[in-house]
């Protein structure tokens, strides 16, 4: 065999191989859309969105008050968490760049970011649920921003450093000011990533279950009220699919379903921004 | 008469020593340009004069560099208005991530508040002398990034003068450009020196040859040679210049 059909032959090897590769992981994926689609899809109707989830052994119901509960849960944990986590983003590689502080807080963060989200629901859970009493809305978006602010810490990091840094020089060059040239040049160059960052946040959080476990619990009640126990769908999957009650489990499904194409929505949203360039 | 005089100029990379004991007068109103082979520390020398090394904590200066009676390596200057004075052109084009007009606009809006009819004008005049305002004046809302890197070039060359540096600072302009936007450049330096003074740091012995009225070749961080360009590259007084300059070294 000469070297030209041997290099010919390890091509066509390692393309088998990367195909079949790929063909695995996507099996997987298929097979869950296919299951949440069928077993979700007739579970959906109208009522999902208008009723709250009925009583255990009832027919009807919905999931009015877990779909409002977890859209307040992950609008105020990315209300308060992303101009945090920008924040820290814009300090780690503008002001702290060569600092000890600013290494220590990227590691920390990177820590933070592989750390499971359980841990986040049991810290919260010890200093906020315990000392006050009571299971509570905020101790749930307190319990997610744990999660998502690493998320948008890094996001914000990484694409701020992919910023050229003759751009930064040429902004100084004009005597800009430092808080300008971030806002008006750097921010904007970075815009598309950091938009990218805080969607994949977003959807990250609206799926985790760990960190609601222990602080915003579940509440089979329609309320807005943050102070107390708060509906969320994942909590609300987990505890109906559970359930003996037919029922319930169908709602569990339809939860799947509307959770599953939110995320998908969300990460379309991000490859959306991030392929837009200005 | 001197526009910026350098004297006993000391530069380090933390521990390297980078440029050694530079002294020199860069001409009012003339073209000033700086030779030798990569890592002499042409470079360095032109971003000290913009203080642009104290981005870089590890990077420090020592030494006078004058300009205006005032020496500028002294830490109580306002390092933006000094900025303001002495514009800079890099290697590779810098356009801001925003319009082809923004992008001119942009440094103007730091200094003055214009009604919008002298913004435009301001915009135009600056595009004008950097010889781009014909090919980009139907288009000035696009993006920078939409033009080509000759005219990405000359955009940054148009935002420099805009602001009305006494000082225009080029390091290595035309270095990613093709010939025919090397030449609009070039001619353009000589344009640009009725009004301002240039210092340019070339790889191009034709093009320091062709558009400075005054060359310096460097080597390993010292000034080996300062004079007119015509003496330096007809007459060196140095031997190491004259291999440097006819290719035998470098």
């Amino acid at each position: 065999m000469t070297l030209y059909q041997r290099r010919k032959l390890a091509n066509r090897l390692a393309l088998t191989l990367s195909l079949c590769a790929m063909a695995f992981g996507l099996i997987w994926l298929l097979w869950i859309l296919e299951t949440t689609i069928v077993k979700g899809f007739s579970a959906l109707s109208w009522s999902l969105l208008t009723e709250s989830t009925p009583a255990a052994g009832t027919m009807g119901g919905g999931l009015l008050n877990a779909l409002v509960g977890s859209l307040l849960l992950v609008f105020f944990a990315t209300l308060f968490g992303t101009p945090i986590g920008l924040l820290a983003g814009i300090y780690l590689v503008e002001y702290g760049r060569f600092t000890w502080l600013s290494k220590t807080v990227s590691f920390v963060n990177d820590v933070l970011l592989a750390g499971p989200s359980i841990v986040m629901g049991l810290f919260v859970y010890a200093v906020i649920v315990v000392p006050t009493g009571s299971y509570s809305g905020w101790a749930g978006v307190i319990a997610l921003l744990l999660v998502q602010i690493p998320i948008v810490i890094r996001t914000t990091e990484n694409m701020l450093q992919l910023v050229p840094q003759t751009l930064r020089e040429a902004a100084f060059a004009l005597g800009t000011p430092k808080w300008k040239m971030i806002l008006a040049i750097t921010l904007k160059a970075a815009r598309a990533g950091i938009i990218t960052g805080i969607l994949l946040g977003i959807a990250r959080i609206a799926g985790e279950t760990a960190p609601l476990l222990f602080t915003a619990l579940n509440n089979l009640f329609f309320t807005t009220d943050m102070s107390g126990p708060m509906a969320n769908l994942p909590k609300m999957i987990y505890d109906f699919a559970m359930s003996p009650y037919p029922r319930w489990q169908e709602i569990a499904w339809a939860g799947v379903l509307l959770i599953t194409i939110g995320v998908l929505f969300l990460n379309i949203l991000a490859r959306f921004f991030s392929r837009k360039k200005f | 008469m001197s526009k910026l005089t350098v004297r006993d100029l000391n530069f380090y990379y933390a521990d390297f020593h980078a440029l050694k004991n530079i002294s020199l007068e860069i001409p009012e109103k003339m073209v000033t340009a700086f030779i030798g082979p990569s890592g002499c520390g042409k470079s360095t020398l032109l971003r000290t004069f913009n203080q642009m090394y104290a981005l870089y904590p590890e990077q420090s200066a020592t030494g006078e560099v004058i300009m205006n009676g005032v020496n500028l390596l002294n830490n109580k200057q306002d390092v933006a208005l000094l900025r303001a004075k002495i514009g800079m052109v890099f290697q590779k084009p810098t356009p801001f991530p925003m319009s082809i007009y923004d992008n001119i606009a942009f440094g103007i809006k730091l200094y003055e508040r214009l009604s919008r009819s002298e913004l435009d004008l301001r915009v135009e005049s600056a595009l004008t002398r950097a010889a781009l305002w014909h090919e980009v004046k139907d288009k000035l809302n696009q993006s920078g990034y939409s033009l080509s890197g000759g005219q990405q070039q000359r955009l940054c060359i148009a935002r420099g003068i805009a602001i009305e540096p006494e000082i225009l600072l080029l390091d290595e302009p035309c270095s990613a450009l093709d010939p025919i936007s090397t030449a609009k450049i070039e001619e353009l330096i000589t344009e640009l020196k009725k009004d301002y003074t240039v210092v340019i740091v070339t790889h191009n012995m034709q093009q320091a040859a062709r558009c400075s009225d005054f060359t310096a070749y460097m080597y390993l961080g010292e000034l080996m040679e300062f004079g007119e360009t015509q003496q330096i590259f007809v007459k060196p007084t140095r031997k190491e210049t004259e291999d440097y300059i006819t290719g035998r070294f470098g």
